[in-house]
């Protein structure tokens, strides 16, 4: 074969050295070890002006007034609040588990009491208990104080987990609501309730451990399987479920959802046109106890200022917001509550919870069995 | 097979003409400027039943090209195939009762001599036995006894040849067609072959036609031979 | 050709064998390290739902397998034997079906299936033929191309109809291609990942998917490293006997140089390639229309809102769904650009290296390649686990994603250029020499220069890999750094009909940048003999 072989010319074999010496630096950028980085966080004195509050996907990024709230917090302290939302509660662990030490953000809201333990054991948290909580200028309940022993984090807000029903929609075919968790697995309302996979999602994982309350350790896997013959629907998260499957809130096709016993004066609150009932109803024999709580990532460069906005996160400015934004009770015992809120939210005269060393112990293998059991 | 003989040929192609379409790419430089290559011009043949005709032609002149229409591989654009007086030109292939042998034998790699003799009468719906039987007595016929389980690719050339001869007369065909049989051969083997190939053709008195470029394979092995120059009207 | 100074070969092959140890071997070891460990594998074997997920995978695969190969053989027949017009486009489109990422596919199949098939094992079976047509068509078509017609002639001729002819000598003629493209069909959907995540309901898992669920939603990273090396296992049983199966059944068959296609002559050839061509168009641009018409449609009637509006990911007033379309096509275009750069640069080092060395060179292209035999899953997980302790904790470092990506488009790159590389006839090198020319001189003038045009094709799919990368990506991305792939799954996960128009669009806008891509790969791929450029 003859091939007039023409190399290219003139500054070619510059060109050649250029890409050697490139791949060299990049060789030497990917195994060398990075200064920077190093230097950033020992250097404790340097004010961050950003930092990222990583929360669940029904934290409202901006609009509200929670979001004003946070926007005076930047104002009076110069440290700009970054919002990213990275899923449904469970999903927000998942990522904070295998980030640990190297997180995402800086401080975390929405950890709640199903899935605190897994927290603590993956070290996702930097212990910190909010100052304003630890000298006693803010007030909150004992109970969540013990929750975290080591101070591991700190609560924020609480609420219950409970069925939600629309009443109109049971109105117009003249069929009564359900009352018990028996109910649920009655023919009647075969296909008429969503919930979320408790690998994903924190309610969830707040309902499935109200059917293990109701049914025991041996007979909750029994109700499942008869919930899932009974055609119940699964979501990933919380805001899929309720925003877009529940027919009230979402125009979907499904008139009973797991949400909060706060969920109906939402509904008074937003309607429009205004109205002074609730259009949904909370089957208050389901309902689960579940407690949230913020926290400082390990591993964020900014220690001071993320503390900061945890003892922000406390205040009564901030709890106030609560809730008539995330329907959610606030912790901090000084702040009052809206009258809406006081007429249309659920109490549950005694709502369920189970043991937190049980939880710890049994939730992966309980989500395991759920995972055969009603979606394998 | 031979049921409808009477006093019609054994074989006759009336006026057949085939033309390709030239594959641009592929176009040859001679190639017709309407893109048409014509390959036969209205050619016309008759062979008696039981007789052997050879036709010589140059390479490339279109006589594989008339075996095919015969068998049915091909589908002439006009002119009429008639096996004892009956129209075959619409009729497939294998409902015709031609068989053929191919220049390069197309023995079937995937299955041993037996099978590949076999799978005429096979086709025909015989009973596995009696087409066994049918096959080996063939290849003792066309002296390869004993060959019935070889793998056709470890066949020499004669025997390849033999197999694809065997394989054919098996089907017992009411005409057979011979593309080239012998061309590849060393010549010793091929003239013994060709003096082979007459003896058994005649005596299985099967109409036969053969194509060839040579004149003595022809003389040799045919009863008459035509130039495909000369079956033009 | 002259012998290279070893130093010159040293330098060329340092940077590929670094980056192969520490991005590919240390985070695989690690992971073996993760997964042997008694309890660890004691309770992955015994768990029931481990089993489930096994039997789940391998009958799907083969379910998938079998049909595609059912419905690929009468195309792949047709266009390997047949000329018409139309030919090339239909085996175009379907090369293109097989080398969209799988998200789209995915969400192509969502697209097109009637909602009461979506998220069922059906769909999945679905996506997986459509999907793997082109292999079936390509290897077993290049086979039959090349087989000589007069064969099945030869069978008509002794009576056999033309159904007999295609089951007792077509069919069997191709068997080794046969078995060649089951195997290939087979390894792909046996490691589905992406196609499942998108189209099958949530308890429907194969391994991957598994490896990936137990990894990043349960925490358990043992037990995930656990099932990704009994896939690994079983992979490499299953390609075993494969070759061994298909070295059984080779035969020595009489190719023709070229291939015989023809135009169709007889009435019936006529409609039955109408028909069989007809079908593939069908199959294959049904979904991609789909696709595209989704990403239009609202229940409210047409709108181009979901192109428009791409970003508007509002659920309520200030609730959205933390993912944005928009930054999801700019981390992904970054990333690919990235991903591209180490690719080519790695891949020219390590191609000339590969020429340029002997048994060596061989050791390092095997190496190269075996990030190709490992699932993306599993590189992902694999990295996602070393990189995790200082100093070496680099999961925020903004190159991990397309370092990941590199390390799958790597073999890609080191193939296309050793191959042109190797087809340079030393006897140029040798020529140059006699001139006067030292080994370095003469290697850079006689064959340095020909590693532009391969290294271009390298560097296309090198991008086309990146911006369809799902499986590693799944693992390494980061929330608020989400790449396309990462945001469609998303998206269509959601049941909204504007979030779900917006995963179309954004699937769309892949789908044809992956074309265009794999069109450029193409047109640069005709070999550099040909035509001078002027």
């Amino acid at each position: 074969m003859r091939l007039r072989a023409t190399p290219p010319r003139g500054n070619s074999s510059l060109r050649r050295i250029g890409a050697v010496a490139t791949t060299v630096a990049l060789v030497a950028a990917a195994c060398g070890s990075d200064d920077d980085g190093a230097s950033t966080s020992t250097d404790v004195a340097a004010t961050a002006d950003s930092i990222t509050l990583v929360t669940y996907d029904s934290f409202p990024e901006s609009d509200t007034s929670l979001n004003d709230a946070l926007a005076e917090f930047s104002a009076d302290t110069g440290i700009d609040v970054e919002i990213l939302v990275a899923g449904d509660t469970g999903t927000m662990l998942s990522k904070a588990s295998l980030t640990a030490g190297n997180p995402e953000g800086d401080v975390m809201w929405g950890i709640d009491n199903t899935l605190l333990s897994r927290a603590i054991a993956d070290d996702v948290f930097e212990p910190y208990i909010a100052a304003p909580i630890a000298d006693g200028s803010v007030e909150i309940a004992q109970e969540f104080l013990d929750l975290v022993p080591n101070g591991e984090a700190t609560p924020v807000d609480y609420g219950d987990v409970c069925v939600n029903y629309d009443i109109g929609w049971f109105a117009e075919r003249d069929l009564e609501p359900p009352t018990t968790f028996a109910d649920l697995v009655d023919p009647a309302y075969a296909g008429q309730l969503v919930v979320q996979n408790p690998a994903t999602s924190s309610p969830g994982l707040a309902f499935l451990l109200a059917t293990i309350h109701e049914y025991g350790l041996e007979g909750w896997q029994d109700y499942w399987s008869q919930l899932g013959a009974n055609g119940v629907e699964v979501v990933d998260g919380w805001t899929e479920a309720y925003y877009e499957r529940f027919t009230w809130a979402g125009g979907g096709p499904t008139p009973m959802v797991v949400s909060y016993g706060s969920s109906p004066p939402a509904e008074v609150i937003f309607a429009d046109p205004p109205r002074n009932d609730a259009p949904t109803g909370v089957i208050e024999d389901t309902c689960f106890r579940q407690v949230e709580f913020a926290g400082v990532l390990r591993g964020t460069d900014a220690p001071d200022a993320s503390r900061q906005l945890v003892d922000f996160l406390v205040s009564e400015r901030f709890q106030q917001e609560l809730a008539l934004n995330l329907f959610v009770y606030p912790t901090n015992q000084a702040v009052e509550l809206p009258q809406e809120f006081i007429d249309f939210a659920v109490v549950p005269e005694t709502s369920r919870s189970l043991d937190p060393a049980v939880i710890d112990a049994e939730r992966s293998t309980w989500i395991d069995e759920w995972t055969e059991l009603v979606l394998g | 097979m031979n049921a409808a003989a009477g006093d019609h040929p054994g074989l006759e192609v009336r006026d057949v003409t085939v033309s390709f379409a030239v594959p641009r790419a592929q176009g040859r430089a001679d190639h017709d400027p309407s893109d048409r290559h014509l390959v036969l011009d209205q050619v016309s043949l008759s062979v008696r039943s039981g007789e052997i005709v050879a036709l010589l032609g140059p390479s490339g002149s279109g006589k594989s090209t008339l075996l095919r229409v015969i068998a049915g591989i091909i589908v002439p654009d006009s002119g009429l195939v008639l096996l004892h007086g009956v129209d075959v030109t619409e009729r497939p292939t294998h409902l015709r009762g031609v068989g053929m042998v191919f220049q390069d034998n197309q023995l079937f790699p995937h299955m041993s001599v037996l099978d590949n003799v076999a799978f005429g009468p096979k086709m025909a719906g015989i009973a596995r036995a009696e087409r066994a039987e049918r096959a080996v007595s063939w290849l003792r016929r066309v002296g390869l006894a004993g060959f019935e389980d070889r793998r056709v690719t470890e066949l020499s050339g004669g025997e390849a040849k033999r197999v694809a001869l065997a394989r054919t007369l098996a089907r017992e065909p009411a005409v057979v067609l011979l593309d080239e049989p012998l061309t590849g051969l060393d010549r010793e083997l091929h003239d013994r072959l060709a003096i082979e190939l007459g003896a058994l053709l005649r005596d299985a008195n099967v109409t036969t036609l053969l194509v060839t470029h040579d004149h003595d394979e022809a003389a040799t092995i045919a009863d008459r031979t035509e130039q495909l120059a000369g079956l033009r009207p | 050709m002259n012998r290279l100074p070893r130093r010159l070969l040293i330098a060329l092959a340092i940077g590929p064998t670094l980056g192969l140890v520490v991005f590919y071997a240390w985070p695989f070891i690690t992971l073996v390290v993760e997964a042997v460990d008694a309890t660890v594998i004691i309770d992955t074997l015994g768990r029931a739902s481990t089993w489930e997920v096994v039997w789940f995978t391998a009958w799907q695969a083969v379910a998938s397998t079998a049909v595609t190969i059912a419905v690929g053989l009468a195309p792949a027949y047709v266009l390997a034997r047949y000329e018409f017009r139309g030919r090339t486009v239909i085996v175009g489109l379907l090369t293109a079906m097989f080398v969209l990422p799988t998200v789209v596919m995915g969400a192509a199949f969502l697209a097109m299936l009637p909602d009461s098939l979506d998220r069922t094992v059906w769909a999945v079976i679905g996506a997986h033929v459509v999907f793997n047509l082109a292999v079936v068509v390509r290897v077993v078509g290049s086979l039959w191309e090349h087989l000589p017609t007069d064969m099945e002639a030869a069978a008509a001729t002794l009576g056999a109809s033309r159904w007999k002819v295609a089951t007792r000598i077509s069919l069997p003629l191709v068997r080794p291609a046969v078995t060649a493209a089951a195997t290939i069909v087979f390894l792909f959907t046996f490691t589905s990942y992406g196609v499942i995540r998108i189209l099958a309901a949530p308890g429907t898992r194969t391994i991957e998917v598994e490896v990936w669920r137990r990894a990043t939603q349960l925490g358990d990273i043992g037990g995930a490293a656990a099932l990704a090396l009994l896939q690994l296992a079983a992979l490499i049983a299953i390609v075993s006997w494969s070759t061994i199966a298909q070295r059984r059944h080779a035969q020595a068959i009489g190719l023709l140089p070229t291939s015989a296609r023809r135009r169709p002559r007889t009435a019936g050839e006529r409609r039955f390639v109408t028909l069989v061509a007809g079908a593939a168009l069908l199959v294959a641009a049904a979904p991609l229309v789909a696709l595209v018409v989704r990403s239009f449609s609202t229940p409210t009637g047409w709108s181009t809102a979901a192109w428009t509006d791409l970003g508007q990911t509002e659920i309520r007033p200030g609730i959205r769904i933390g993912i944005d379309p928009v930054d999801a096509v700019v981390n992904s275009l970054i990333n690919a650009a990235w991903a591209t750069a180490f690719a080519v640069v790695i891949g020219a080092l390590a191609s000339l290296a590969i020429v340029g060395a002997g048994r060596a060179g061989r050791a390092l292209d095997g190496g190269l390649m075996l990030p190709l035999a490992t699932s993306a899953v599993t590189i992902g997980f694999g990295m996602l686990i070393t990189f995790d302790t200082a100093p070496v904790d680099w999961r925020a470092r903004w190159w991990l994603v397309p370092v990941g990506h590199a390390l799958i488009a790597v073999p890609f790159v080191v193939r296309t250029c050793v191959g042109v590389l190797r087809s340079v006839d030393p006897a140029m090198g040798d020529a140059a020499a006699t001139l006067g020319a030292s080994p370095v001189r003469s290697w850079r003038a006689t064959l340095v220069p020909y590693l532009w045009r391969p290294l271009a094709v390298g560097a296309a799919l090198a991008a086309a890999i990146s911006l369809g990368e799902f499986g590693a990506t799944s693992f390494l991305s980061r929330s608020g750094s989400e790449t396309m792939p990462i945001a469609i799954e998303q998206l269509l996960g959601r049941t909204g009909s504007v979030l779900q128009a917006q995963g179309f669009a954004l699937a769309t806008l892949l789908a044809a940048t992956t074309v265009i891509l794999v069109v450029i790969v193409e047109r640069l791929q005709s070999p550099f003999t040909e035509r001078p450029r002027r």
